[in-house]
């Protein structure tokens, strides 16, 4: 069934609004929680006083961070490196607040209302700080200290290099340089967060509904701030996810915070996120300064490449995880024998950043991209032709880029074939003719341009991800994911993928995901890394499930196991369909047995089998955009008018799945490179708190695309898969800015800055 | 306070969701939404910002598509709330659920129910046969996920099939 655009099982609840989300769950008498968060970007609590919210009838209790001692814990960062600044990250900090959102107070009431009630009856006494609110102000000289312990405000400063640099720069024939601001904005699932918690007396679990990415790093962590084992705390994650993008494999302080009180209370207690609190208190990606130069020689080929960005922590640290893709993406598709990447990370008094689809990519391609049309305008050359001359070429794979992953190893590109990607997409947007019309339209005195965008993205990334497979009594196989799904239709790949492994009739599998209890090890949902962690997982655990099945026929059935095939849900020996055995007869032999009654002699009870796949290190996948746009001069509008995307994600599970993924993920890149802009005024205040000041594109802003796949297995798995969650967005926001810098090229105007809001378009012209 | 006693702040209000007449007493501050979704257990409604733009709680009053997180359970008394549990016929999808499904139009399907009243709306007034007319009547909706390329052939497609019958 790989390859196949199987119909997803999952449409049907989804269509008829049976679907099961968070809020959607029945738990009777459930209390709810309201957090107090602070309205001021850095601030000392000096009082808070919370009588009057405590009377207020329906409250069943009120608490700030000094009354919960067990909680002031910091949440360890997810990715880190031995020269972090790390200060630590209190679910409910009990003294300062450090970004607008935080939370410093929670409130349990009968409801919703009545505990949003009680907050405002909250009195609290803040001595306010002052803030900082970009990385050039937390960088700037005498800037005040967002945390006391960190001077300077830099939470690291790392630096790698491949080559000589230096000297390459000072000796290249050509030199370009510019700075580029990049600004990222959030996940903006459309179900917020939310978590509901409760204790199982019958077991004494804490058991936890969160709508996550990763439930075992949710348990994991909720573990450690009620001080229990593992296996003390139950995560179960709604079957049905309203989407995740990033911010939901975070682990956030309310997440803390209810199941610690639902414990306390002995009561079930959720919290759903409103879409308020989403814009202040959920992570986000935001602004990096890019400072780049290059050195190359009169034919465009690169010698050099020198990046020096400054990347927003925020108020502390989640992890690095952002600021080091980007690092380790600068080269991209290009070779490029000396290479300088740098990052300055800070600490602001805003919301901390994570990862958010792209993580870090869009950034670095922002960089790089930029660089390359700026090289062919130096030049007098063709933007693809400068490419051309730079790509990696499809027999350096496995191609050394030069630098070292954030594993330490060295960065090494698994598989591609860059110049068959690159020529399938100029050959689909037919280049030639479309330079030609551009230059038509010039004539007539319209701005019309044209971009280009390449990139390679480390996909399916380790540590590890299980799956598990069993043979139930009615012989339906389940096969158990620790990962969660987010809409990417697991219901359907995975029993896909099983059904290849086990030579079963999909019909005969079924998917169940999300449940700590079912499988006791896992990651998570992120960084386009499931399909080839948990698809490989399964493919093993489907292959081990088969044999262990054949063995247990071969007894039964007197013959040997290469004598036997599956014939729908039968295992018959090859060329005698009636000699044979249903799955369920199996499995009342083999899993489910007779009390008191020995096995036959040679059946190896439990048929069930276990797997954990370790990718060796990360699969990339690869992809090149194609736009051409029109810009009105008088208003800044502007309006994509062709956009072809090359994509290359290796073997492809579900054609139909991918391109939604592909499509999905461009229409986020849309968002950055249009008009998504997380705004904090100078005092740290966010300034874009509701669906009215912060533009999600919708459907007439995202223009039609035209896909053109490749497909080049990865030799790192046994599917042959890489990532396709996150590549449609990485080269959209430099593919739209190369394109609208090409439009306005008559009048020599820049543009810098992302978003391209119509504001900037008009400045530039203006300027130039 | 017990559910059925109408009391300051609350009301005794008459709606008929889904064909079945419902007689309840509401806060006057319950939201349509939270009403139809925590008092009726009707789910299927979604809330994505709660100030009127991500269209995900969109049902339809008297027929007419609203956004029930910018009304008040009260002001729905008297009237008729269709809900998308009640697009189906029994089992069988409409036509537009079916499109829906055929072109890839949702993922995690939050914004899905949505999507479906307002274009079920949108097919009644009329066709909606091309994709630049599909995309008008879906910008009143956000999804984050599909990138609405699904969405827009789905609408298009259910608008050939005839789906305007309602
Ligand atoms: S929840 Fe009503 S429009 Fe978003
Ligand atoms: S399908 Fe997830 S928001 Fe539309």
């Amino acid at each position: 069934m790989i390859g196949v655009a199987v119909p997803r099982r999952e449409d049907r609840r989804l269509l008829t609004g049976a679907g099961t989300y968070l809020d959607d769950l029945d738990l009777p008498g459930c209390y709810e929680a309201a957090f107090l968060r602070s309205p001021h970007a850095s601030a000392r609590v000096l009082a808070m006083d919370t009588t009057a919210a405590k009377a207020l009838p329906g409250v069943i209790g009120v608490w700030t961070g000094r009354d919960l001692a067990d909680l002031v814990k910091p949440i360890p960062p997810k990715v880190t490196n031995p020269k972090l600044y790390d200060v630590p990250r209190y679910p409910l900090p009990p003294e300062y607040a450090r970004f607008v959102g935080e939370p410093l107070a929670v409130v349990v009431a009968t409801s919703r209302h009545i505990a949003e009630d009680a907050l405002e009856l909250i009195d609290v006494d803040y001595e306010v700080l002052p803030a900082i609110a970009s990385t050039g102000a937390a960088l700037a000289p005498d800037a005040p200290s967002v945390h006391d312990e960190v001077p300077g405000n830099v939470a690291v400063h790392l630096t790698q290099t491949a080559g000589d640099p230096e000297t390459a720069l000072a000796t290249a024939p050509h030199r370009l340089r510019e700075r580029f601001v990049v600004a990222r904005g959030g996940g903006h699932s459309m179900e917020t967060r939310g978590i509901a918690a409760s204790v199982d007396r019958a077991t004494g679990e804490i058991v936890v509904w969160p709508c996550t990415q990763s439930p075992h790093y949710t348990r994991n962590l909720i573990a450690y701030f009620c001080d229990v084992t593992e296996d003390e705390v139950r995560v179960v994650v709604p079957r049905d996810n309203g989407g995740g993008f990033g911010p939901k494999a975070q682990f956030h302080g309310e997440d803390a915070v209810v199941p610690y009180l639902a414990r306390l209370l002995g009561h079930p207690v959720k919290w759903i996120e409103d879409r308020s609190e989403n814009f202040v208190a959920t992570m986000m990606e935001r602004t990096q300064v890019h400072d780049v130069e290059v050195g190359f020689d009169d034919d465009g080929r690169l010698l050099v490449v020198k990046n020096v960005f400054q990347h927003d922590q925020g108020a502390y640290c989640a992890g690095l995880q952002v600021p080091t893709i980007t690092l380790s993406t600068l080269p991209g598709q290009y070779r490029i024998p000396n290479i300088h990447t740098e990052l300055i990370a800070c600490y602001t008094n805003m919301v901390p950043t994570s990862s958010v689809r792209g993580a870090g990519r869009p950034q670095a391609v922002v960089a790089m991209e930029r660089m390359m049309d700026r090289i062919a305008e130096h030049l007098g050359a063709d933007p693809a032709q400068v490419r051309r001359v730079n790509l990696v070429q499809a027999d350096q794979f496995p191609y050394q880029v030069g630098l070292t992953f954030r594993d330490g190893s060295p960065l090494t590109y698994d598989s591609g074939d860059f110049p068959a990607l690159h020529e399938a997409v100029l050959d689909r947007f037919d280049y030639a003719g479309e330079r030609d019309r551009q230059r038509a339209a010039l004539a007539e005195g319209r701005l019309v341009g044209i971009g280009l965008g390449a990139y390679v993205e480390g996909c399916g990334l380790g540590p590890y991800e299980g799956a598990r497979l069993r043979l139930r009594r009615d012989g339906t196989v389940l096969v158990t994911l620790a990962a969660t799904p987010l809409g990417q239709g697991y219901e359907t790949v995975y029993a896909q993928i099983a059904a290849d492994g086990l030579g079963l009739d999909m019909r005969h599998i079924t998917v169940a995901t999300g449940d700590t209890a079912s499988i006791p090890f896992g990651q998570g949902s992120f960084a386009s890394r499931t399909t080839v962690t948990a698809g490989s997982a399964t493919l093993q655990a489907a292959r081990r499930l088969r044999e262990r099945i054949l063995d247990v026929a071969e007894v039964l059935l007197k013959t040997s196991a290469a004598n036997l095939c599956f014939v729908d849900d039968r295992v018959c020996v090859v060329g005698e369909p009636d000699h044979g055995l249903t799955l369920t007869e199996i499995a009342q032999v083999a899993n489910i047995g007779k009390h008191g009654i020995t096995l036959p002699p040679g059946v190896n009870p439990g048929l069930e089998t276990t797997s954990y796949f370790a990718p060796e290190r990360a699969a990339y996948a690869s992809g090149m955009h194609a736009a051409t746009v029109e810009v009105d001069p008088e208003t800044g509008q502007i309006r994509i008018l062709r956009y072809v995307i090359g994509h290359d994600c290796g073997t492809v599970i579900n054609p139909m799945l991918v391109d939604g993924q592909v499509l999905g993920g461009f229409a986020h890149g849309i968002g950055n490179a249009l008009y998504e802009e997380p705004h904090y005024d100078a005092a740290g205040q966010p300034q874009t708190t509701s669906y009215l000041d912060y533009a999600l594109p919708s459907a007439v802003e995202v223009p039609p695309v035209e896909l053109v796949h490749l497909y080049t297995p990865s030799p790192l798995n046994p599917l042959g898969v890489k990532g396709a969650g996150e590549g449609g967005t990485i080269p959209v926001p430099a593919t739209v800015a190369n394109a609208v810098e090409d439009a306005l090229r008559p009048f020599g105007a820049r543009i810098t800055s992302l978003p391209l809001t119509p504001a900037k378009i008009v400045a530039a012209l203006t300027a130039g | 306070m017990p559910e059925n006693t109408v009391g300051e702040d609350t009301h005794r209000i008459t709606t008929t969701v889904n064909g079945v007449t419902q007689e309840s007493v509401v806060d006057s501050r319950l939201s349509l939404a939270d009403f139809l979704r925590h008092r009726l257990r009707l789910t299927g409604t979604h809330v994505g910002c709660e100030h009127g733009v991500c269209g995900a709680c969109t049902v339809h009053l008297d027929g007419a598509a609203v956004r029930s997180c910018l009304m008040f359970a009260v002001q729905a008394d008297g009237h008729t709330v269709d809900t998308v549990e009640g697009l189906a016929n029994g089992d069988e999808l409409s036509p537009l659920q079916e499109s829906f499904a055929r072109h890839h139009a949702l993922q995690c399907g939050f914004c899905t129910s949505g999507f479906l009243m307002s274009a079920a709306e949108a097919l009644r007034e009329g066709p909606v046969d091309t994709p630049e007319r599909a995309r008008e009547v879906l910008s009143g909706n956000l999804c984050r996920c599909t990138g609405y390329a699904g969405l827009v052939s789905a609408v298009v497609e259910a608008s050939d099939g005839g789906e305007g019958r309602g």
